[in-house]
């Protein structure tokens, strides 16, 4: 199995039973290898239905869709599934297996020797945070949300799949923690690099977490597909505008951080609270709080590298 | 109270006749169960699986309770006549609706998202009822054992009626017995019934996932 593999949406389209409009209409789309391409809509507008249409656990009624050039209407439907993991909100882990035997589920039905599984396992627990010694015998009744939330991210990593579904993974989460499991998955996919299709209700954590947006509405309609830079610079439409709010321009400024800017001199010798790792918000935010002209900003080190203004925002914006 | 404490000597004075009528006794209800098993086991699970067919097994549920036991064997008296047979197949459509109904709800009930999350993940529909619905399923679905067990074992007493033997042999035969020999007959039944209901109990509990039993205690 390859590390990663694009998907193909070629006018798909599901319009269940019993029902007259589409759900998912015409819905044409390309994920590059590798990315993360957000679902972004209202509750009930398709998104759902578009992300298992990719691993049939909803049946396309018309149009197509591939994976790495290969349509998944010629795929065995066991062997499809079991090369694209798949997360839900609640995790959905199985409350009767022990963390080490939910991680191991795919592996098992694939009959992967007990070694090769066990060392997967062991690989998954260190990689998504949670120390194999303490976390594998225990079970998901004994973990908290984020928790469990990451022992569904290991169970659907564990055979190495090209190809992740996250159905807004993090939606049942405190805000705190949901934004630091954001920041995890971002930094696990650095290392795995697997496409990603992730659905969310939340702009903030559309643009936060997808290289691509797009912008579903009712009966699953496309209305952009753009990177999270161009969604809030230049909405396709009024809709779009207002589904990304009348503060996108503040959010635009969370896309990049001090460390791209082109920073003034350090002036004076204020310790700095800034660094370079902070979004542009962050120092906007700071600007305005604390009342000052201008701001020191220094590296993760903590040393002095420049500072910044509002000006310097308001160009860079 | 002469006659209750003259039941527990004619169980010390006759215990091979009541160990004798206990083993057929148990013999019969064991069939029975095991019958009602074979028979609505997988067709419960099977419809639990599938989400269908609560309609079917309420219907039966609702026709085993509304008949009483005495009448069905009376009617299957009258349809095949006197004989362990007829006992046996009275005893079973009893344990039939305990056991469906059950069957069907203790796994209808395993949370969709589980499943799911299992079908997503690749998992055949057979893996996805033996790996996650079962192991789920397993507490309810001895529940319907359980009482199918006791309601077989108290019911069995009615199969000397019909010839089928059993502890029912002394209850009915006050005038071989006498009226301790009786009394000490039904508190052995009653006893098979308790037992087999702890028995049960006891196994219900060892077969709740360790992983359910944390998440309650939590
Ligand atoms: N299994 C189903 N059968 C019939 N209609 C469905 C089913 N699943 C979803 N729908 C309908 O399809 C539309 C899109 O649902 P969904 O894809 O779940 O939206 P979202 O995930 O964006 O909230 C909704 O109107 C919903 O009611
Ligand atoms: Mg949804």
């Amino acid at each position: 199995m390859q590390s990663a593999a694009d998907i193909v949406f070629d006018a798909a389209t599901k319009t269940y039973a019993g029902s007259a409009e589409p759900a998912v209409d015409a819905l044409s789309l390309t994920v590059p290898a590798g990315e993360i391409c957000v679902l972004l809509g209202a509750s009930g507008c398709g998104k759902t239905t578009a992300l298992t249409l990719v691993n049939r656990l909803t049946e396309l009624t018309s149009g197509d869709i591939r994976i790495d050039g290969r349509s998944i209407r010629d795929q065995d439907v066991i062997e499809l599934r079991r090369s694209i993991g798949y997360v839900i909100q609640q995790a959905g882990l199985f409350p009767h297996m022990t963390i080490e035997e939910n991680i191991a589920t795919v592996p098992q039905v694939l009959g992967w020797k007990r070694s090769r599984t066990a060392d997967r396992v062991r690989e998954l627990l260190e990689l998504v945070g949670l120390p194999h010694k303490e976390y594998a015998d225990r079970y998901p009744a004994q973990l908290s949300g984020g928790q469990r939330q990451r022992v569904g991210i290991a169970r659907a990593l564990a055979a190495d799949p090209p190809i992740m579904l996250m159905d807004e993974p993090f939606g049942a989460l405190d805000p705190v923690t949901r934004e630091h499991m954001q920041d995890e998955f971002l930094r696990l996919h650095e290392q795995v690099r697997k496409t990603t299709l992730f659905v969310s209700h939340d702009i903030d954590e559309a643009v936060r977490m997808g290289d691509r947006v797009a912008i579903l509405a009712q009966g699953g309609r496309l209305l952009q597909y753009d990177s999270p830079e161009r969604i809030l610079r230049a909405p396709a439409d009024d809709y779009v505008a207002r589904f990304v709010g009348t503060d996108r321009g503040l959010k635009a400024l969370t896309l990049r951080s001090l460390g791209e800017l082109k920073l003034d001199p350090a002036t004076g010798d204020d310790e700095a609270s800034l660094r370079t790792g902070d979004t542009l918000r962050t120092a906007l935010s700071a600007l305005l709080a604390g009342g000052a002209e201008r701001l020191p900003v220094a590296d993760e080190s903590g040393k002095t590298v420049g500072s910044v203004t509002v000006d310097l925002i308001r160009e860079a914006a | 109270m002469h006659t209750f404490f003259a039941s527990f000597s004619f169980m010390t004075d006759h215990f091979g006749l009541l160990a004798d009528r206990t083993v057929d006794h148990l013999k019969l209800s064991a069939a029975a169960v095991a019958v009602a098993l074979v028979l609505a086991l997988p067709l419960g699970v099977w419809l639990g699986h599938r989400g269908k067919g609560s309609f079917l097994t309420v219907s039966i549920s609702n026709i085993g309770r509304a008949l009483p036991s005495l009448a069905l064997i009376a009617i299957f008296l009258g349809l095949l006549g006197i004989g362990f047979v007829n006992v046996l197949t009275a005893l079973v459509v009893m344990a039939v609706p305990p056991v469906l109904t059950h069957a069907y709800l203790s796994v209808e009930q395993v949370d969709p998202d589980l499943v799911r999350a299992g079908r997503g993940m690749g998992l055949t529909e057979w893996q996805i009822l033996t790996r996650i619905e079962l192991p789920l399923a397993l507490p309810v679905l001895f529940t319907g054992i359980r009482i199918a067990a006791v309601y077989v074992i108290s019911s069995a007493t009615l199969a000397a009626v019909a010839g089928g033997g059993g502890l029912g042999d002394i209850i009915l035969n006050q005038v071989s017995y006498g009226l301790s020999g009786v009394i000490a007959a039904a508190l052995w039944v009653a006893f098979l019934a308790l037992a087999a209901d702890a028995l049960f109990g006891a196994l219900r509990k060892r077969l709740t996932p360790r992983g359910v039993l944390a998440g309650r205690s939590a």
